[in-house]
Parts: structure tokens; sequence; C-alpha cells
């Protein structure tokens, strides 16, 4: 009991409602598997597991003789009571009862002791596991294809890095020796009532399946309104959640007598499950008292009997009552430890499915090394779609020189940035080839080929640390110099020297007073500090004050100079300056050429291109 | 607290018959031991086997009344905590929809997500526990030290020490691991951090080849967090052992000194063995309780950010006596010397808007133009009374909107906010948000004008699609055209755009906005906008700069009069297209 409430803090606050634990158990798929593999994750640490067993089993041994000791003082003080009124024989034994006491007291000490050690070591050996499983799926993420994630929330692999390795630390922590404890208990304990009197033994744990029944019952049935509630809190908070973000459109548009009924409608619903569920679990700890007394009065009623026949001592028939009372608690432990038994097995198999996943073609063994780039890109051929089954681009070839503008349009969800992922590799081709400066781009490792480029993204990615460090993203050699030097060039300089700390300041979520623009400014300012051959850019479409994007515009203009650029476009002087312009529709590359050759084509580009014109004449 | 208690009042009734089934129970518990001392004392030393017998029903008697006491109390305690939790659900639910800006963004939204769900459950399995330990375990205390007493004053000590040993040592373990207990939170958010920040930038680590630099900053959140784990873990390792320790010396030391006491005649026999239950049952009474002690500090921040939400009263208040708008209500909107500052503004903070004047008069459309900062939607916060004007006064024909109704006002403008938000339902249930009653006809109008009606006919469900969680299965472009049509579906005289083409191509932009003058001709529309392009044949265009108006006219005009406007315009649009203007 006291550790669960310890840990509950920790582990409640990324359950979403705050009390799922208790609630519903997802089961494994593949229960077998799972477990082997937790096992070979427990392999190098076998030694430590079997002290810590052993320990457990000592500290459970001397525990269960306890009782049966103590009996023997009793007995012998009634004895020597016995002894005392019929008038033969001295009074008590005392200095035999004060070695049985002294010896009982020892045992309790190494029995706490062994129990200390063992614990010690499992939470030694919990941490240790969760931190390699922690840094094994971490790796891992890198490890991984790009398209992995492209049909995967971030939440579903973040809650394997923190709840379900946390499931199995506790696990391991605990109810791993919980088992192993709660068996040798009910065992020992078991063989101890035998010996004292197999009568009276059958006589208590008659009530042992019959509870045992019951138990079940109440579980299994407060389970399916654990879980209905689960579901019904799942809804509202969906409804929350829903209203509180939209709390503006909600007032906006009248709708609070909507959500109103709404949620009162759910309200309700939890309300029909959730008394259930908690009324279930509040019977178990009765119902369990209830046996335990049951066997209680048995015990003292038949051992009583027995005793005044003489066939069983008086220390004996309270030692029976001690063990019959030991025997109640670890069943209960020992159920509540299956279920979270399977919990954990549930979490260790969505760990190792995150682990087991395909990873990225290996890099070739004879990798192609190049000290200088010049910036010549040819597709040949290239086949692709993100889905094998499904190819958006069919046989794209194209041959960019080395400081030439390729533009890339289309219109919003067309693909644009497909030409950029493959060109860095951060998808596999299906057919064709890519060639930098005439050598295939398969045959660089990746870190190699990533070298080459520059990118920029409209999505500005920027980590929990200071301006400086995050401009020296990439380049973790360059000098303070170095980058306020290419702070300048990406002209953010003045600006971050207005700030509170300057280079020194952290970024982080709430650095609400810097503008997307402003980011996006810094990310430039890493590209400059990489210096790339290759550059990748992606034009900001809306949202960025103007002031900030006539800087943008300048910065990218400066490091465009005599470099190979891909640019995402959405602006027409962009565009038409570009030397070979990519349209894309629906992810393949519709047309390709220069803004001349294009709008003589009279395509889809030149209607793309009028329709912004059309406009420019409407208001003239 | 006391808030919570307040809600607490309708359930008096039961939280009384709660109680009183808990004395009840506590009763049977403090009995039984007594009875078997009797069995030993009265039965088995004079060898009375009818005694033990009789005895022995009256104890299964006992425990009957006992289980039957603790199901009932289960279903009383059951019915309260998930009653009172279900009330404050509903209570907080209805505050947070009378909140305004001001206090949404006050709390923030996530947080309001927490205490309307999260906080309230932690409430609710609290004091089902609560009930229970407050109770049970005093008065199981109580009445185990006076029965306790009853038997053997002499033993007495014993299971004060052990209480005393047991309650400090827990008060030990607990102000050691405590302040490790905070940090692994923060460790914990920390690795959650590092982790997001990971997979939300995997192009980025990949693009920059920087995957052992991350691994390192993995493997510091990482440690960091095993190593204060490491700690806490073993300070609890000694809870169980020192426990249990305690319990076994006490029965030790209690038959030990019962037999001394029993040998000379102090005590009976039976008296020693009913003492070990009591001293049992005492010691644990106090473990309930300092385990309880252990779970309120939670249950009493979650109770505070209950009370915080609930004492917070919206800083919009309509007033009773409203005015009702006219019958034939044009939708002319004038700013009217307007200022404005957040009400959580710091001293010495400048105003957001600074005396803005405008006019937007039906059939026209009012472009509002200015860098990000400029206040630009703090002005369209203002018209829908998310906010109060700090000074000035925003009408609509003429009259004061803190003089009209709020459902009236809200009724009279389609808004359409700058990110499109879209609820849990079909694309129907989303473009009905705006009026239920509206006919299949008006709908395919709405999407006609938005063009959604292309796409949305091209779902395999046509308008019964399906719409995730903040439209999270369509396109930004997909989104923004709904949420446009949605605002359409309400034909208000008034339509506010705040940046609302932001993710539609240029050539859907221009399709959209020709749909848009032609059908919503007698509106008034009010535009906000970054592309210069998007405005340049509004009616009237409104030049914002830090909260100013730096200008107000056509396009032409203002390219002629307004500096501001000039740099707009020469930072977004070509030579030519400046000149075709």
């Amino acid at each position: 009991m006291s550790e669960q409430q310890t840990q509950q803090p920790e582990q409640q606050s990324y359950d979403p409602m705050g009390d799922g634990a208790q609630g519903v158990v997802v089961k494994a798929k593949d229960p077998k598997a799972a477990i082997k593999n937790l096992m070979n994750y427990l392999a190098p640490h076998k030694t430590a597991i079997l002290i810590s067993l052993v320990l457990a089993l000592l500290s459970t041994v001397f525990s269960v003789v306890g009782p049966r000791l103590m009996g023997r003082v009793t007995t012998a003080l009634v004895d020597g009571l016995v002894a005392h009124w019929i008038g033969t024989g001295l009074l008590t034994n005392f200095p035999y009862m004060a070695r049985l006491t002294v010896m009982l007291i020892t045992l309790y000490i190494i029995s706490s002791l062994c129990n200390l050690g063992q614990e010690m070591i499992m939470a030694r050996l919990s941490v240790k596991v969760t931190y390699k499983l922690r840094t094994e799926i971490s790796e891992k993420m890198h490890r991984l294809p790009i398209n992995y994630y492209d049909t995967r929330s971030h939440g579903e692999i973040l809650s394997r890095i923190t709840n379900d390795v946390d499931t199995i630390n506790q696990t391991l922590n605990r109810n791993l020796t919980q088992l192993v404890t709660g068996v040798t208990t009910v065992v020992g304990t078991l063989v101890m009532m035998i010996w004292i009197s197999p009568i009276m033994t059958l006589a208590s744990i008659i009530v042992i399946p019959l509870s045992m029944s019951i138990m079940m019952l109440v579980i299994n049935k407060s389970h399916v309104y654990f879980s209905q509630r689960q579901e019904a809190l799942g809804e509202l908070s969906g409804i929350v959640e829903e209203t509180y973000s939209g709390h503006n459109i909600v007032r906006a548009y009248n709708g609070e007598t909507d959500a109103e009924e709404k949620f009162d409608k759910s309200n309700k619903a939890i309300r029909g499950s959730s008394w259930k569920a908690e009324f279930m679990s509040s019977i178990v700890e009765p119902i369990f008292s209830f046996v335990g007394n049951l066997c209680y009065v048995m015990v003292c009623v038949l051992g009583s009997v027995l005793a005044v026949r003489g066939s069983i001592t008086i220390g004996d028939v309270q030692a029976f009552i001690q063990y019959v009372q030991n025997l109640t608690y670890p069943l209960g432990e020992l159920g509540a430890a299956s279920n979270t038994m399977q919990a954990t097995i549930a979490a260790a198999e969505r760990v190792f499915e995150f682990l087991e996943e395909e990873e990225e073609v290996a890099d070739t063994a004879t990798s192609a090394h190049m000290e200088h780039f010049e910036g010549n890109v040819s597709f040949q051929n290239v086949k692709f779609g993100y889905n094998p089954d499904k190819i958006i681009l069919h046989d794209f070839s194209a041959e960019i020189k080395a400081g030439q503008t390729v533009a890339i349009v289309g219109p919003t969800g067309a693909g644009k940035t497909t030409v950029v992922k493959l060109l860095m590799r951060f998808y596999e081709l299906n057919g064709g080839k890519i060639l930098i400066d005439g050598i295939d781009a398969t045959d660089f490792t990746r870190k190699d080929l990533r070298d080459i480029f520059g990118m920029v993204l409209q999505d500005t990615w920027l980590y929990n640390a200071t301006i400086m460090e995050n401009i020296r993203y990439g380049s973790p050699d360059a000098t303070d110099e170095e980058v306020i030097a290419a702070a300048k060039t990406a002209h953010c300089h003045n600006f971050i020297k207005t700030l509170p700390g300057g280079y020194n300041m952290v970024l982080n979520e709430e650095a609400s007073n810097i503008s997307q623009g402003q980011k996006q400014l810094f990310t430039i300012a890493r590209v400059v500090l990489k210096n790339p051959a290759i550059l990748i850019l992606d034009e900001a479409t809306s949202s960025i004050d103007t002031r900030t994007e006539v800087l943008i515009q300048k910065a990218m203009k400066n490091i465009m100079k005599g470099r190979t650029s891909f640019v995402i476009a959405h602006r027409l002087s962009t565009i038409r300056d570009a030397d070979l312009i990519l349209v894309m529709k629906d992810g393949n590359i519709i047309e390709q050429g220069n803004h001349q050759q294009l709008i003589d084509e009279n395509g889809f580009y030149a209607d793309l291109y009028n329709s912004q014109f059309e406009q420019g004449e409407e208001t003239a | 607290m006391l808030k919570i208690f307040e809600f607490m009042k309708p359930y008096t009734g039961m939280l009384l018959c709660a109680v009183a089934l808990l004395l009840v129970e506590a009763i049977c518990a403090l009995v039984l031991p007594g009875y078997m001392a009797d069995i030993v004392n009265d039965g088995v030393i004079p060898g009375n086997i009818p005694f033990i017998w009789r005895t022995g029903a009256r104890m299964i008697g006992i425990t009957l009344l006992s289980v039957a006491a603790a199901v009932s109390m289960g279903y009383f305690s059951a019915k309260t905590s998930t009653g009172v939790a279900n009330d404050l659900r509903e209570a907080v639910f209805k505050k947070v929809l009378s909140f305004s800006n001001a206090e949404v963004n006050q709390f923030a939204t996530s947080s309001l997500i927490t205490r309307t769900t999260n906080d309230i459950s932690q409430i609710q399995s609290t004091m089902m526990m609560a009930i229970r330990l407050f109770i049970y375990a005093p008065i199981i205390g109580v009445g185990g030290i006076i029965r306790a007493l009853d038997r053997s004053v002499s033993m007495t000590w014993i299971i004060a020490i052990a209480t005393i040993a047991m309650v400090g040592i827990m008060g030990i373990l607990y102000v050691v691991a405590l302040p490790k207990f905070k940090i692994v939170q923060t460790l914990i958010d920390r690795l959650n951090l590092v982790s997001r920040e990971n997979l939300s930038g995997i192009l980025i680590v990949r693009a920059f080849s920087t995957q052992r630099f991350e691994k390192k900053r993995f493997d510091k959140a990482n440690k960091d967090l095993a190593e204060t784990n490491l700690f806490v873990d073993q300070v609890f390792a000694f809870m169980t052992p020192v426990i249990m320790l305690i319990m076994n010396l006490t029965t030790a030391v209690i038959v030990w000194v019962g037999a001394r006491q029993a040998s000379a005649f102090r005590i009976d026999i039976g008296d020693i063995f009913a003492f070990l239950q009591y001293g049992m049952l005492i010691i644990f009474a106090f473990l309930m309780v300092s385990f309880m002690f252990t779970l309120l500090p939670r249950a009493a921040v979650s109770a505070q950010r209950i009370r915080e939400v609930l004492e917070t009263e919206s800083s919009i208040q309509y007033r009773d006596n409203i005015l009702p708008l006219p019958a034939d209500f044009k939708g002319m909107v004038e700013f009217k010397n307007v200022s404005f500052r957040y009400p959580d503004a710091m001293e010495g903070d400048e105003n957001v808007l600074n005396n803005i004047s405008f006019t937007a008069k039906p059939g026209e459309t009012t472009a509002i133009i200015g860098s990000t900062g400029s206040g630009k939607t703090s002005i369209f916060k203002l018209l829908l009374r998310f906010y109060d004007v700090t000074d000035g006064a925003v009408l609509l024909d003429n009259i004061d909107i803190r003089d009209i109704d709020k459902e009236e006002l809200h009724d009279k403008i389609g808004y359409i906010p700058q990110k499109a938000l879209l609820f849990t339902g079909t694309i129907r249930s989303n473009l009905l948000y705006a009026d239920k009653t509206a006919s299949d006809e008006r709908i395919r109008t709405a999407a006609d004008i938005a063009q959604a009606t292309e796409f949305i006919e091209n779902m395999p469900d046509g308008y019964d699609s399906n719409v995730a969680q903040g439209g999270s299965n369509l396109s930004g472009g997909q989104r923004q055209r709904l949420s446009i049509a949605r605002a359409l579906v309400k034909n208000a005289p008034i339509y506010l755009f705040d940046d609302s083409f932001s993710a539609l191509d240029v050539k859907t932009d221009a399709n959209l906005r020709a749909a848009l003058k032609q059908k919503t001709a007698l509106s008034t529309k009010i535009i906000i906008a970054q592309r210069i392009s998007s405005i340049m044949d509004a009616d009237q265009i409104v030049v914002i700069d830090n909260g100013r108006t730096v200008g107000i006219g056509t396009h032409s005009n203002l390219m002629k009069t307004c500096e501001v406007y000039q740099e707009i315009a020469a930072s977004q649009l070509t030579d030519e297209e400046l000149m075709n203007a």
C-alpha cells in the first residue's frame, strides 16, 4: 500500500484523466514474445535478480517462522500457569521464553534486512533498465525512416518513452518481487499451518475459493464499469478540449447552450458508470476483510475447541490466527500484481514494437567522399511514392547546373516539399537516380550527403537553448564571432541585440516576444553558418509581418548568391527569376521550364499565373 | 478547500449515513478481539466448549454486520464523491463558457482543460478515500486505545512507542524524499520536452546530421531523471521493511511483556491476544492517517485550482437594460476613438490600440493591414466583445455594443478567425453550427461561395463526411474554406475575416473573393490581411501601425499618401504590379 501511494503523483501526471491506472487494462497481442523480449533485457542483470529473489525468499521464510516461535512463548507461559495451578513444578520457564523472544527479534531483523536489500537491488535495477530502454528508444528515433513519422502521432511515441517505460519500471521495482514474496508467503504460511494442524488448515482455506470467486466476480464487474467510465471520461474530455480551444468560436456563434447540452449529456453518462465503478472497487476491501474475519472466527472457535480437548497448544492457536491473517493479504496483493503484470506486458509490447521497427536502409559501405561540391544536381527518371502502391512522381528528369535557382510552385497540398525530401534522402526512391556532381546520392553516407545542403523551412524548428546555441546548431565548432557574423548576414544581429540577454536569451515555448518571422531569420543564420553548397528554402506564405519579410528576403538573396538553390516559392518575383520552375499538382511534377516557356505552353502554370495577374488588372 | 465543501452540502444526508455506517463498522472491528479474549479466558482455560461455540456464533454475526455496513457505506461514499465531482465539473464548465478572452488567456486553455478534468478526478478519488480514512481511522485509533487501556494499562506504552516510531519514520522518509519528488516531476517534463523537440525537429536533426548532439541532450535528461528516481526509490525502499519490522517487534514485545505480567497474575492470557489485535489496529489507523496526509496536499492543490476558476468573474458583464437592435438593422460598424489595453497589462505597458476611429459601411469592404503585433486582431476582439474597450466606443448602427444583448450581437456577426477551427462531427454539422435551422440550400450556397463545394463533393460521404477533432483530417486550405462557409451560413449583416485566406492558393483566393463580393453585396465586410494583393480592391483600407491609424483610404490613395503602406506594398509587389495598381 505504502509504495503505491508514493508513486502516484508521478504516474498520474501522464494519465490524461488522472485515474485510468486502476481501470482498464489493455491486453497484449502476443504476451509470450513481449515477455521473452523483456527477459532478454533483464538477462545482463541475472545475478542481481537472482540475489534479489533469494533475499525475498529468505525474508519471507524468516518472517513466516515468527508466529510459530511466538506461539511457543505463549504455550510456555500457559504451561507454566497450568503447572502453577496444579501445584507442580516451577512457575514459568523465563530463560526459555527469553531465548525464544531474542531469537524471534533476530529473525525479524534479518527478515527486514533481507527485504531492504532486495528492494534496494530492484530499485537500482529497474532504474537501470528504464534508463537503457529510454536511451534505446531515443536512439531508435534517429534511425527510423522519415515515413514512419508520417503515420504516427508524436503523442504515441512520447507515451512510449514516458508512460510505457514507466509502467515497466514500476513493475520491475515492485510487482516482480511482490509476486515472489506473495507466492512464498502463501506457500510458507500454508506449510506452517498444515504443520500446526491439518484440520484447522482445511477449515480455514475452505473459505478461500469461495472468497476468490466472489472477488473475481466483483473485479470483473468493476472492470466493466471502469472501462465504461473511462470511455465516458474520454468523451467528456474531448468535448471539454474542443469547447475550450474553440472558445472564441463558441462565443461568437452563440454555441454556449449547445455546448452545455452536450456536456451535460456526457457528464450524466459519467455519473452513471462512475459511482458504480467507485462502489465496486470500494467493496473489494470489505469483502476481503470479511473473509479474513470469517477465517479468524473459525480458527478461534475451532482452535479453542481443539485446545480444550488438548490436541493443540494454545500458542499454536495464537500462531494460527496470525497465519490466517498473513494469508489473506498476499492473496489480494497477488491479484493486484497479476493485473499490473498484464498492463506491463502490454506496455513492453508497445516499447519493443517500436524498437523492432524497420530502420533506414544502411549507408553503402564504400561511400563516396568529396571535399568540395560544385552543386550540380541531376534527376534521372525519378520514380517515387510515399506509398509504393501509389506512385506520385512518375518519371521525373531534370538537370540543374551549379548556381542555378529552381522554383517549385503549385497549389496548397500539391506536394511541393517532396522533391526537397528526396534530395536529402529522407525517403528512398522507387526508381531512377539523383546525382550530385555526377555521383549517385545513395553512394554517400547520409551524413555526408546532408552536409551538402542547407535547409530553411517555413515551419521553423528551434530548441530550448540560447539563441547562440540555436544558430550554432549543425556547426558545433563555430566560434561566437562566426555566429555573430552569420547573424549579421541573416539580418538578425540588430534585432537580437535588442532582446533581453541578447545572444544568450533562452528560447522556449513561451518566448512569445519573438515572432515567427524572426525565428525564421535565426534558421537562416543557422544555414549561413553551415555554408552549404546547395540551399533549400521555403518561402513564407503569410503571418509574417512585412518588415521582417523584407529582411527575410534580403537574407535569402544574400545566401543564394553563387549557390544552387531550391526554393518552394510563393512570390511571383522569385518564380519569374528562377532558372527552372517545377510546377506541381497532386504530388506530380506536371510542367517544367522557365517562366517564359511555361507561359507559352499555356498550361496549368499559365493559368495559375494569370489568375494572380487578373487581380492586378481588376484594381487598376 | 472551502468552496469544495459547499459542493458537498446537497450530499449531507448521504455523508451522515456513511459516517453512521463507518461507526458501526469500526465498533465491530473493535469488539471482535474482545470476544477472542473471552474465548481464551472463559472458554479454553476452564474448558467450556458450549461457551466457545456461542461466542463464535456471535463473532460471525458481528462479522456479517460489519461487512454489510462496509458495503452500504461504499454505496453512500461512491454516490457522494462522484456526485460532488459531477456537480463541480458542471459548474467549472459553465463558468469557463461564461469567461471572456481575458480570463481564458489568464488561465491558458490547456490549464482550464486539466482543471475541468484531471483536477476534479483527483478530488473525487481523494474524497472517496478521505471519507473512509479520515473518519474510520480516528474511530479505530481512539476506540482501540480505549479498549487496549481497558485490557491493560501497563502495556499501552508499547503501542505508544510503536506508533510514535512509525509516524516519525514515515515523516522522515517523506521529508527526505519530498523535495526530490518534486524535482522528479520537472525532470520528467524536461525529458518530455527534449523528446518532443526531437520528434518535431526530426527533419532538421537529419538535415544537420546532429543525431549525436541530440542523443547527448536526451541522455543528459534521461540520466538526471534516472539518478533522481533512484534516490527516491531507494528512500522508499526503506518503507516496507521498516514498517514490517516495527509491527513485528511490537508483537514480540507485547507477547514477552504480556507473558511476564500474566505469570505475575496481573492480566489474563486472553488479554494478551486481544492486546495484540488492538495494537495492530491502532498502528494501522495511524498509518492510514499519515498516508492520507501525503495525499491531501495534492488534492488541496487541485481544489485550489478549481476554486480559482469558480471564483473568477468574467470581465465582460452584460447589462440588464439592453437596447434591442432595430428591425431593419443595417450593420454599420463604427470605431469611435477606441483605445484598448489588455486587462492584465502591466503598469507602463503601452496601449494595444490608440484612438482608433473608422466607419465600415454596409455593402462595402473595409480592409485592415499592418505588421504583426500592430493590433489588427484586437480590433475584431473588441467588435465581438471578447474584450471591452478601455476608452471610446464601438458602435453598431449607432448603438454602443455594450448596450446590446450577447446573443443578438453575435447573431449579427459572421466571424472567421485566423485559425480555422472545426468541431468533431460532419461537414454538415460544422456548417450548421452557425444556424441549426439553415436549409440544405443555404448550406450549399455558402459552400459554393467559399469554393468548398468541389472538395466536399469529392469526399466519399460528401456533406456527411466526418470531421475529426479540430478538423485535423482536412488540409489547412480545406479547413479555412469550411470556416468561411460556416460564417456565410449565418447570412449575417457583418462579416469579419481575420487573415482568413492565408492557406488558400492564389487562384482559389481570387475566385473566393469574387464570389464574396457578389453574394454578400449588402453586408459589411471587414478583412484583416497580410497580403496586399488580397485587399487592393477594398473600398477602404485602414493601415494600422503600433496600435495607431496611420492611413485610411483606397489602395491608390494610400500609395500616394501613406508611407507605411508604401513600404508594405514595396515589399510584396513587383514593379510591374505596382505600376498596374
